[in-house]
């Protein structure tokens, strides 16, 4: 049984939780990403690492409630219990030698690309950040990438915050006025990964992408979580989850995705029903 | 007075027509009566042909002279002496290729019910015994296991038996690998496997879950820094194989462990599960082993219509049990035999909702040439024999190979050029001085009984080596 430590609401539909796990603390890179199972009978969803404070033994995990099980984990308090919580899995971001990046993420996605701009930031790496969001309400971390970029541009798809507009826009404006990048990584949902990738195809500018399949073990033994990259089948959980995204076939990966969304749809309706009644 | 009957006691099952729609047992298990008239079968000869066959020797003879007296707890004891699992191995053993296949009353006549006498005798004491296991005194000695799987388990239960301080690291979040993700519910019931799993905590194993060992521990961290003097290494044979044909990231596609992990670990066929399957009307399982049959048997539970196998060889090659192969038939599962794929097509439609998904599998026959290097026949593409079979979900059960997680990790382990751990051969003993390996991670996909006569051996060299240190 693994212990939540704080929980924290960043917007209305994503929550930031510390679960102590304090070998997984020991061990996990940014990059890498969990296994949880909320109770005894849910089902294994993966969770990239967002953060880890070795001194409290804490993982944190940042998440959007979109199906049964992340309703019902954001259901749990503080001082409450998750049965499972396993990693740190998949391989973690390479930094090595990188001297200016641009770190792009897309909505929850920002809270899986923060952990990699400030480590790029920490071994001292020109970081450009471009983060972009739906609306300005549902705008998170905000001060944290500030903090570990040199330069950060906000980008709202209705413009009620920072520059209307998508990320491939402001990512283009920035590659136009000369700034010369190592890498871009893009986090965020598959469709801005695979623009991204087209934009920065264009510039010849390498790109790593980071994929969130659906997995159940995450060892490598399912297979679930296959995709093809550079016309090769591999495993986001062993081989990823970063790739280089200009070898992604995104298309794929979206329509995998997209394999159980009725079920999930009737299992998030029943859960939310079901606190409704507990509620009443 | 021996029973000197050709046939072995028929064992009593479910319908075919009712167990393809429940995942209950198949298989109901011999009556105390029908046990000991099967027992007195057995001619307890002296040469006992039988123990040989049995890859971790149990006392076959000794066992069964105790049913045929009735004293079934003192038979659970000599079988316990070896074996750690015995309702497990009574159930998935391949006992025509063991034990029974030397028993001398086949050479006219069924074997003596090997199998079936001692899943007897081993669900008897699980229902009877109220007396917990002994707690053996402790010799001080820490071993670490990795994988909780029957290599790992039965490696565990031996050195815990001979005092040691046993911790078996697991990745998923419950102990019995292949026994509880893979062999599904109605060929072995998961509350079996935990009662064995429990027997081993009772006797002071520890069992730690959601332990990806070289990830968040490595072999040398185990060593160095938690203090055990030697480790054992049965991860098993895990990575699925796909065959690498367009259209296999369709949706709808399947490796055989994503499907059975599902269907059994994840309980997919419980009314009270969260875990989403496939309802798929047309199933075709592609392989013929018995992972193969477990998957094609679980989709027809699953609700599907139609469930085929597809095997690119004849009947006679199948690889799985002879048994498993029966009940298959029995159930209704379809067999394409000598049929292999070459494609899986997508629906055609400009609805987003069904688009990507399975339409069909296109394959084409084959007939066998001449033998190949594993000493069956080859088979070969029959000319213009394309066809498409109407299935909306496809099931890869072509194997698997071991996972790279450790051998990647691990400084100095050899490895062969399939990814397994090489072995000094029997005792299990790796290139690295106190690493020991055993079951799938050293062999590729085999049995459950030949894992446990791995783990069964490396716990005595184990042993040998502590002791000797």
């Amino acid at each position: 049984m693994y212990k939540i430590l704080t929980k924290k609401e960043l917007n209305p539909t994503v929550t930031l939780m510390d679960i102590e796990a304090p070998l997984v603390a020991r061990k996990a890179q940014p990059g890498q990403f969990i296994i949880l199972r909320v109770d005894e009978n849910g089902e294994r969803i993966p969770l990239t690492v967002a953060g880890t404070n070795t001194e409290t033994g804490a993982v944190t995990i940042i998440f959007q409630i979109v199906g049964a099980t992340t309703a019902l984990l954001n259901h749990k308090e503080v001082g409450e219990y998750i049965s499972d919580f396993v990693g740190p899995l998949g391989r973690p971001t390479k930094v090595e030698g990188l001297k200016k990046v641009c770190v792009v993420g897309g909505g929850v996605g920002c809270a899986i690309a923060l952990p990699v701009a400030r480590k790029l930031h920490e071994v001292g790496c020109e970081v450009h950040s471009v983060v972009g969001f739906r609306s300005k309400d549902i705008v998170i971390l905000e001060d944290e990438f500030k903090a570990c970029s040199d330069k950060m541009v906000m980008m709202t798809d209705d413009g009620t915050y920072g520059t209307k507009g998508l990320v491939t826009e402001a990512l283009e404006k920035l590659i136009q006025e000369g700034n010369e990048y190592d890498e871009v990584i893009a986090i965020g949902p598959v469709i801005m990964m695979k623009f991204v990738c087209a934009v920065t195809k264009k510039y010849n500018i390498k790109t790593v992408i980071s994929m969130n399949p659906i997995m159940i073990d995450g060892t490598g033994m399912c297979g679930g979580c296959r995709l093809t990259v550079g016309g090769e089948t591999k495993f986001a959980c062993v081989d990823g989850p970063e790739f280089d995204g200009h070898q992604v076939d995104f298309d794929e990966a979206m329509s995998r995705g997209a394999m159980y969304k009725p079920f999930e749809r009737h299992a998030y309706e029943e859960t939310c029903n079901l606190f409704q009644k507990e509620v009443q | 007075m021996a029973n000197m009957s050709l046939e072995k006691n028929k064992m009593p099952e479910q319908d075919p027509n009712v167990r393809n729609k429940n995942f209950k047992e198949v298989a109901l298990g011999y009556t105390a009566e029908q046990a000991m008239d099967e027992a007195k079968r057995c001619l307890n000869c002296k040469k006992s042909p039988c123990v040989n066959g049995c890859p971790v020797n149990v006392k076959i003879p000794q066992f069964i002279a105790k049913v045929a007296e009735g004293d079934f707890e003192g038979a659970y004891q000599v079988i316990s002496e070896d074996s750690s699992l015995p309702a497990v191995c009574g159930r998935v053993c391949p006992q025509e290729n063991q034990c029974e296949k030397y028993c001398v009353r086949g050479v006219k006549g069924e074997p003596v019910g090997i199998g079936r006498l001692e899943r007897f005798v081993a669900d008897y004491h699980r229902e009877n015994n109220t007396e917990a296991p002994v707690k053996p005194e402790a010799n001080g000695h820490k071993v670490a296991i990795v994988g909780a799987g029957p290599a790992g388990l039965t490696c565990a239960g031996d050195l815990a038996r001979l005092g040691y301080d046993v911790t078996i690291y697991e990745a998923l979040h419950l102990a019995g690998g292949v026994l509880v993700y893979g062999i599904p519910e109605f060929r072995l019931p998961k509350a079996i496997v935990q009662e064995e799993v429990n027997n081993l905590i009772a006797m002071g194993v520890k069992v730690e879950t959601n332990m990806v060992i070289g990830r968040v521990l490595s072999i040398d961290e185990l060593m160095e820094d938690e203090g055990f003097e030697a480790v054992f290494i049965g991860s098993g044979a895990g990575l699925p194989r796909f065959m690498n044909i367009p259209g296999e990231n369709l949706k709808g596609v399947y490796s055989a462990n994503e499907f059975l992990t599902r269907t059994n670990l994840m309980k997919a066929y419980r009314d009270d599960s969260t875990t989403p399957i496939m309802q798929a009307k047309n199933v075709a399982v592609v392989g013929g082993g018995n992972v193969a049959m477990d998957a094609a048997r679980c989709a027809k539970r699953l609700g599907a219509e139609n469930v085929y196998i597809v095997y690119r060889r004849s009947e006679e090659e199948l690889p799985a049990r002879r048994e498993e192969v029966e009940h298959a038939k029995e159930e209704g599962i379809i067999f394409k035999l000598l049929n292999n794929p070459v494609e899986i097509l997508p629906v055609e439609t400009d609805n987003r909702d069904q688009m990507g998904f399975v339409a069909g599998m296109k394959c084409v026959e084959m007939e066998l040439g001449e033998a190949d290097a594993s000493g069956r026949r080859r088979p070969v593409v029959k000319a213009g024999s394309e066809f498409v079979l109407d299935v909306d979900c496809v099931i890869m059960a072509i194997g698997t190979s071991p996972n790279p997680l450790i051998r990647n990790t691990t400084e100095g382990l050899v490895t062969n050029n399939h990814g397994c751990i090489v072995t000094n051969g029997e005792d299990g003993l790796t290139s690295r001085p106190g690493v020991y390996a055993g079951g799938d991670a050293v062999t590729g996909a085999a049995t459950v009984i030949l894992a446990m006569g791995a783990g069964k051996s490396a716990a005595a060299a184990i042993d040998k080596y502590i002791k000797e240190k």
